[in-house]
């Protein structure tokens, strides 16, 4: 049986994916995010994984206002790097697993999650960031990758609540999967950041280094945190945190912390990295 | 529409609700239409006649025009899709974010890396300086 044994929750600043493609992490600016990085790296090294389920929102690359489903999931045999201004990222083509999607969505649904399936869907630095900063630069990604792509831009996003449902049941599809797979979930975005307005550059320590201790300490606060806290005390796109619950959710109720990394700044966001692991 | 938001006191910040996203759709989308690279190299070409395939308001017509930032927030812009505008341009984020909040690319970059913009007196509206 398929087995769900770990969460990630990182950050998936853009610069972040920048400073690994043009060969800046050993610059002084990003040296001691990269040197938190390690361990991570080491961790995915050891671990892997199979298959990763990668929560994440797109930033108007796939989608856009034209269409906007709150919960969407990648159900395709690969995924293209998404052209977001600068042409795609020289990154790995992702590789999915058609089947375990599938199935999740199948049993989201049965589950009344009722999911947007996407059969094409180029993905983001939502979604590759997270892998360079977990596998370096390889010549293919040493996973496969579910896209779960969630809309945290625009208002209401879905709610911290729902979101750690939907981690339990995604996690209930896991377990029911017939083939011996190691699958991890990685909730991504955040931390406190804002980037617009004249507040931009906001940026909430406390709030976050309380966030990273209730994954373990106090889930039920985490769970409860509304739109207006989230906005007011992490910052407007510090919402995004909602999409570790999703991870968090997806976790036996006393998955343990195996490492925790912290920096600001990654460009104009407070970077944060956790690695949680079923006991 | 609902017009009192319990967001609406947090200082400098412009939420994509649904107001927001009535306003600003058509210029959002003429921000997005720059992910394609076919679509740069006309709007480099004449921004003017570019803009005339998307019905803008005059207002934010003069705010791409002149690159005003904030004013594209206020328009209806969200700023993911406003970057784009700054992508073409070759600006990095922290130049947007210093031209935002009133100060140069560099000071905006010293901010951050002193830990950014400070938590107190930046929750409320009521409590700014």
């Amino acid at each position: 049986m398929a087995n769900l044994f770990a969460g990630v929750g990182t950050s998936h600043v853009p610069g972040i994916g920048a400073a690994v493609d043009h060969d800046k992490t050993q610059l002084p600016y990003w040296k001691p995010l990269f040197d938190g990085y390690g361990p991570a790296r080491e961790w995915m090294e050891r671990e892997k994984p199979d298959v990763v389920i990668i929560v994440y929102n797109d930033h108007a690359s796939a989608f856009s206002l034209e269409l906007i489903p709150t919960f969407a999931m990648g159900v395709a045999a690969e995924f293209q790097p998404a052209d977001e201004g600068y042409g795609p990222r020289q990154v790995p083509v992702v590789e999915g697993h058609p089947e375990l999607a599938w199935h999740i969505c199948e049993s989201l649904i049965m589950d009344e999650f009722d999911m947007t399936i996407a059969n094409k869907m180029p993905v983001d630095h939502g979604l590759t960031v997270p892998l360079s900063i977990m596998c370096g630069q390889p010549e293919a990604w040493p996973c496969k990758v579910i896209p779960l792509a969630v809309n945290v831009i625009q208002y209401p996003q879905p709610r911290g609540s729902r979101c750690f449902a939907l981690g339990k049941a995604i996690r209930a599809a896991v377990d029911s999967f017939d083939e011996d797979l190691k699958v991890a979930v990685w909730g991504t975005g955040g931390m406190s950041h804002q980037l617009q307005g004249e507040r931009a550059g906001f940026v909430n320590e406390p709030f976050d280094t309380a966030f990273l201790n209730d994954l373990t300490a106090d889930k039920e606060r985490l769970i409860n945190i509304g739109h207006t806290e989230y906005m007011r005390e992490a910052g407007s796109e510090g919402a995004e945190l909602v999409m570790w619950l999703i991870m968090l959710g997806a976790l036996d109720k006393d998955a343990k912390e195996v490492y925790r990394h912290y920096h600001v700044p990654a460009s104009n966001t407070a970077a944060g990295l956790i690695i949680l692991e079923n006991p | 529409m609902r017009q009192d938001r319990p967001y609406s006191n947090i200082p400098g910040t412009y939420v994509l609700d649904p107001q927001h996203s009535m306003q600003g759709y058509e210029l959002n989308m003429f921000c997005m239409s720059l992910n394609k690279p076919q679509n740069r190299d006309k709007f480099r070409l004449d921004e003017e006649a570019y803009l005339d395939d998307f019905p803008l308001t005059k207002e934010q017509r003069k705010a791409v025009l002149s690159r005003d930032w904030l004013g594209l927030l206020q328009l209806g812009g969200n700023i993911y899709y406003t970057f784009k505008l700054a992508i073409f341009d070759r600006r990095n984020m922290q130049y947007v974010g210093g031209a935002m909040s009133g100060v140069s690319e560099q000071e905006f970059t010293d901010m951050m890396i002193a830990g950014g913009r400070p938590v107190e007196g930046n929750l409320y509206t009521s409590e700014e300086k």
